[in-house]
């Protein structure tokens, strides 16, 4: 017999705390973004920060229900949660209303809901089940497949709603596969591949790729010429030309608005009033706010409206403005003890869906600090994604929590069945 | 224990070095660079749009138009009003308490950090009282706009104004933000565009105290404002000014157009307005009042008002006669002073007897052109009435009535030419002869004609067979690039072998005929009277000409409302604007007395 309240038992004192603790910052952040004098009522809807109040409370009663609901039930019902995710993907691209170029909400009165936030945990939950099966081994070409096509399948969806910035985060997923035994050669490949897109949007296709022959060839001339050998250069070299060539392909196709932030990103055009605006102004906010800062509810920068969106993908400039270095290092070194600690606890988890659950709520959750704090600093391009628990809105701090808080009830569960 | 544990250490320390990598570029530029220090005395950012001047407006003989003048608008931003000597401040801008409570609550209704309109144009010495203590006042500050300005008072409509750009079109239309100006109407609507320039944005630091601290970054973020381009419209403001002097006290349109390029030298709406009226603060107030004025002044009757033609149409309906080989110049038909039909009579004015083409437009016979309609409808050619009649409508449309003429001036509506369908829904399909709609021969009935419609069938006759499309427009800046669309010859269907012998009925209407009595000493011109039958009171007055006979210069086209016979306003007016035009005075004692007449004129408007 389970007693009362024994749903909070054996839950991660680490984890709750530092879940609790960031959604509070944020809010205390998104207040001072917009806080004004005629709006003081922390309760005040028509405010963001009254907003967010809402969703905060709502997503604490989330969090319970995901501790309510059984330890079983998220295994069994991994599939399931990925179809009616993939299923609402789908929807909102018919019924959807577009916002900004993007039609990826359902619009309920004053609130939105974006499906595509929801398909982080859907997508996880899935390749947890997946990979977790005993017969699966990730050297397999079919395993590999299979896990992609159960990533490429939100991503594209996703891509059609517009919401690329929300799509790359998927690609986050190559940590957990790696863990999982996917080849390291391929996670370095991967970074390779990073590296290699930066480089062609930076110089000319066919400079490149003669670069990159000239170096296949030294290699030839160097290397023992065994079949092997010949096999990985040549591999390499079409491999490199593929990459050069869609990524050229897929510039071509971007908006022009895209295709300039990109640009500015990477130094080959100016333009210090709008892509470039936004960084330069976020610099100059986080850059004043100085050792420790101007204060709560002091800074003039993000209060002035001069960082835009600053309440939702550019929080981070209210944190860096009034915190100072001191607050802006809190933060990052907690979310670095929050991804350290879920990779703890899922290494001492039996089962194997825990553990890979547990890697796909580490690697989401660092994509998003990569890419967002990385922006707001000036060393990442400007793809609008939320900070995690931080920035305003109410699907993302859902998705977040949902996607945490399984994670936190899985754990627990395992000390309740060993019991 | 799983195969790939170890690979934990792996991810781990991924995750701590981007955490580094965070850290170290957080220590690098809040701690170490200064560049982004700025804010090391709470330094704030102000964004100041710079508003180019618009471009001016000059006649076809440099004469100006329009100009701007400089006008002060103060702005605020709610969120910096600070420590304000609210009782001073009001006393300065003259503005009770109340009224500075309601501005500024609309203000921050607005946005609190965002700067808007306080008070639009201030006065010369409000601005001057102001400026001194404007340091005292936190979160306020004066952004100098332009006003237009219409120093000759003429050409109201044409010209257009310039006022505040709505709601709905800034959201369409990032360029414009709220409180922007944009032309409204006429020229300033149509060359926007050119008009406008390009805003500049300069980026200011100031202080808390609001005090410019110099530009941000040495204005690497400023654009530049660049001004407007210059118009140089293709209206003649003597012949404007004149032709507006002439029709005071009367109702109705005239347009001028100069048949070799159709530039459009005149458009006239009477009564008119003084353009200064909708300018600045006053503009809403004038507005509704204008609205509210008799006789409509708001109303541009030289491009969207259209009346039935009268005789001025027999011409065209001719011309198509001869085009369809029904009509020669020696057709003889028998006036015994009206064109019966069974119980029905289209009067004439007088017993022609019999009387031939030349002779038919001098004296305007209406059962002349009668016989001519229905043996065009009727022609054997064709299987029905509707086919007939359609093809006597497709010619008509030839010649810019019914249709769009795609002017560059806003608002020009197509006039009537009624088609098939309409009659088929009127009398029923099938149940109408040509006979039943043979007054649209002389005029009448459903037709619809604007001046400038009217004016533009006068540079047909005058280049005998094609029009170009009448535009206002002369030279935008310092090129012409604009004009290339205004350089396309329009054919009618008709000829060209066919215009002499109207161009010689209508050399003998002003010799001889209807329209003797405004003959111009010196010149030979053409023209053609005509009368609108109104169903509310006395007809209207019309007249078409075009001048002199040989290399004409001016096509005219003029209605005056209830002004009876075509020879009693809208000839002599006409006949006065194309001699002020192509003789630059009045010259004989005769013509200064019909002058006089005509400008004292007044004819009174019926009740409606
Ligand atoms: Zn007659």
């Amino acid at each position: 017999m389970r007693e009362q309240g024994g749903i909070f038992k054996n839950l991660d004192p680490v984890l709750v705390a530092l879940y609790v603790l960031m959604v509070i910052m944020g809010w205390l952040n998104i207040y001072a973004s917009v806080f004004n004098d005629e709006h003081q009522s922390i309760f005040d809807f028509s405010q963001k920060y009254g907003k967010q109040m809402l969703w905060i409370c709502t997503a604490f009663l989330l969090a319970i229900i995901v501790l309510i609901i059984d330890g079983n039930f998220y295994s069994a019902f991994s599939y399931p949660v990925y179809g009616i995710s993939i299923i609402s993907l789908i929807l909102v691209l018919f019924i959807g209303k577009e916002i900004s170029g993007s039609k990826s909400w359902f619009r309920v009165g004053e609130f939105g809901i974006q499906p595509a936030e929801f398909a982080k945990f859907a997508a996880n939950m899935a390749l947890a089940k997946y990979l977790s099966n005993i017969n699966i081994k990730m050297t397999d070409a079919r395993t590999k497949i299979i896990s992609v096509a159960l990533i490429l399948l939100p991503i594209l969806l996703i891509v059609l709603e517009n919401e690329t910035g929300c799509a790359l985060v998927f690609f986050a997923f190559i940590l957990v596969l790696y863990r999982e035994g996917l080849s390291g050669n391929i996670l370095l490949l991967g970074t390779a591949a990073a590296i290699l897109f930066v480089l062609a949007l930076l110089i000319n296709k066919f400079i490149l790729i003669g670069i990159i022959a000239g170096v296949a060839l030294l290699l030839l001339l160097i290397v023992r010429r065994n079949r092997q050998n010949l096999a990985i250069i040549f591999g390499a070299l079409f491999f490199a030309s593929a990459t050069i060539y869609s990524v050229d392909y897929a510039f071509s196709h971007l908006e022009p608005h895209q295709k300039k932030r990109i640009n500015v990103f990477l130094g080959k055009e100016t333009d210090k009033k709008k892509a470039g605006y936004n960084v330069n102004q976020s610099l100059i906010a986080i850059g004043s706010g100085g050792l420790s800062g101007k204060g709560y509810l002091q800074g003039t920068q993000t209060k002035y409206d001069f960082v835009p969106e600053q309440s939702t993908d550019f929080i981070f400039c209210t944190v860096g403005e009034e915190w100072g270095f001191v607050g802006s290092s809190v933060v990052i070194i907690l979310f670095i003890i929050l991804l350290l600690r879920i990779i703890f606890i899922a290494e001492r988890q039996r089962s194997s869906y825990t553990r890979i659950y547990g890697y796909g709520v580490a690697s989401i959750l660092f994509f998003h600090l990569l890419v967002n704090i990385g922006m707001t600093i000036g060393l990442a391009p400007v793809i609008g994604i939320p900070l995690p628990f931080f920035s305003y809105g109410g699907s993302s701090l859902w998705s977040f929590t949902i996607l945490l808080f399984i994670f936190i009830k899985m754990d627990a569960y395992r000390l309740q069945v060993l019991r | 224990m799983n195969r790939f544990s170890d690979r934990k250490f792996v991810i781990a320390a991924i995750f701590i070095f981007i955490g580094v990598v965070f850290l170290l570029r957080l220590f690098y530029i809040q701690v170490l660079d200064d560049d982004y220090k700025l804010s090391a005395n709470n330094n704030v950012l102000r964004y100041v749009t710079q508003y180019p001047a618009r471009g001016l407006i000059y006649d076809r003989d440099g004469e100006l138009l329009v100009y701007n003048e400089a006008a002060y608008d103060l702005m605020v931003t709610p969120r910096q009003v600070k420590d304000l000597d609210t009782q001073n401040f009001c006393t300065t801008l003259g503005i009770t308490k109340e009224v500075f409570i309601k501005k500024m609550k609309a203000a921050r209704n607005y946005s609190p950090y965002k700067e808007s309109i306080f008070e639009k144009q201030l006065s010369a010495e409000t601005y001057a009282t102001l400026q001194e203590k404007l340091y005292s006042f936190h979160g306020f500050y004066v952004q100098s706009r332009t006003l237009r300005k219409y120093p000759g008072l003429i050409a109201a409509h044409t010209l257009g104004y310039v006022g505040e750009v709505s709601e709905k079109y800034t959201q369409e239309n990032p360029y414009y933000k709220s409180g922007d100006y944009i032309g409204i109407s006429g020229v300033e609507k149509s060359y926007e565009k050119e008009l406008r320039g390009k805003k500049g944005l300069s980026v200011m630091m100031v202080d808390v105290f609001n005090r410019p601290k110099g530009k941000f970054n040495n204005g690497e973020y400023d654009t530049l404002a660049v001004t407007g381009q210059n118009l140089v419209t293709a209206l003649s403001a003597k012949l404007q000014r004149y032709g507006e002097q002439l029709m005071q006290g009367k109702t109705g349109g005239i347009v001028a157009i100069e048949p070799s390029t159709g530039e459009i030298l005149a458009a006239i709406s009477a009564p008119s307005y003084n353009p200064n009226l909708l300018v600045g603060r006053e503009r809403s107030k004038n507005y509704g009042m204008l609205l509210q004025t008799e006789g409509l002044p708001l109303f541009n009757r030289a491009l969207m008002a259209y009346y039935p033609p009268g005789s001025t149409f027999k011409l065209i309906n001719d011309l198509i006669g001869q085009q369809e080989g029904v009509l020669t110049p020696n057709t003889s038909y028998y006036c015994d002073g009206g064109y019966h039909m069974g119980r029905q009579t289209v009067k004439c004015d007088a017993r022609h007897n019999s009387i031939q083409l030349r002779a038919a437009v001098q004296h305007s016979c209406n059962t002349y052109h009668c016989y001519v309609f229905r043996s065009i409808v009727d022609n054997k050619k064709y299987k029905s009435t509707e086919e007939g009649y359609q093809v006597w409508r497709n010619h008509v449309l030839t010649f810019g009535i019914g249709v769009r003429l795609y002017s560059d001036l806003p608002q020009e509506l197509k006039g009537m030419v009624p088609s098939v369908q309409y009659y088929d829904k009127y009398f029923g399909k099938g149940r109408w002869r040509s006979s039943t709609v043979v007054s649209l021969s002389i005029g009448q009935g459903e037709l619809g004609i604007t001046p400038l419609q009217m004016a533009n069938t006068m540079c047909i006759i005058a280049n005998r067979g094609y029009y170009y499309t009448p535009h206002i427009i002369k030279k935008v800046g310092k090129e012409n690039l604009h004009l290339s669309k205004f350089k396309e010859k329009h054919y009618t269907d008709i000829d060209p072998k066919y215009y002499d012998v109207m161009i010689d009925g209508m050399q003998d209407v002003v010799d001889i005929g209807t329209a003797a009595g405004s003959k111009i000493k010196g010149i030979t011109f053409c023209g053609k009277t005509g009368t609108a039958q109104n169903p509310h009171g006395k007809d209207h007055s019309l007249f078409v000409a075009f001048a002199p006979r040989e290399n004409p210069k001016i096509a005219i086209g003029i209605m005056v409302e209830n002004g009876g016979w075509g020879a009693s306003w809208a000839a002599p007016i006409a006949s006065l604007m194309i001699e002020k035009y192509l003789n630059d005075s009045i010259a004989t004692p005769a013509r200064h007395a019909l002058e006089k007449r005509m400008l004292e004129g007044v004819i009174i408007m019926p009740k409606k």
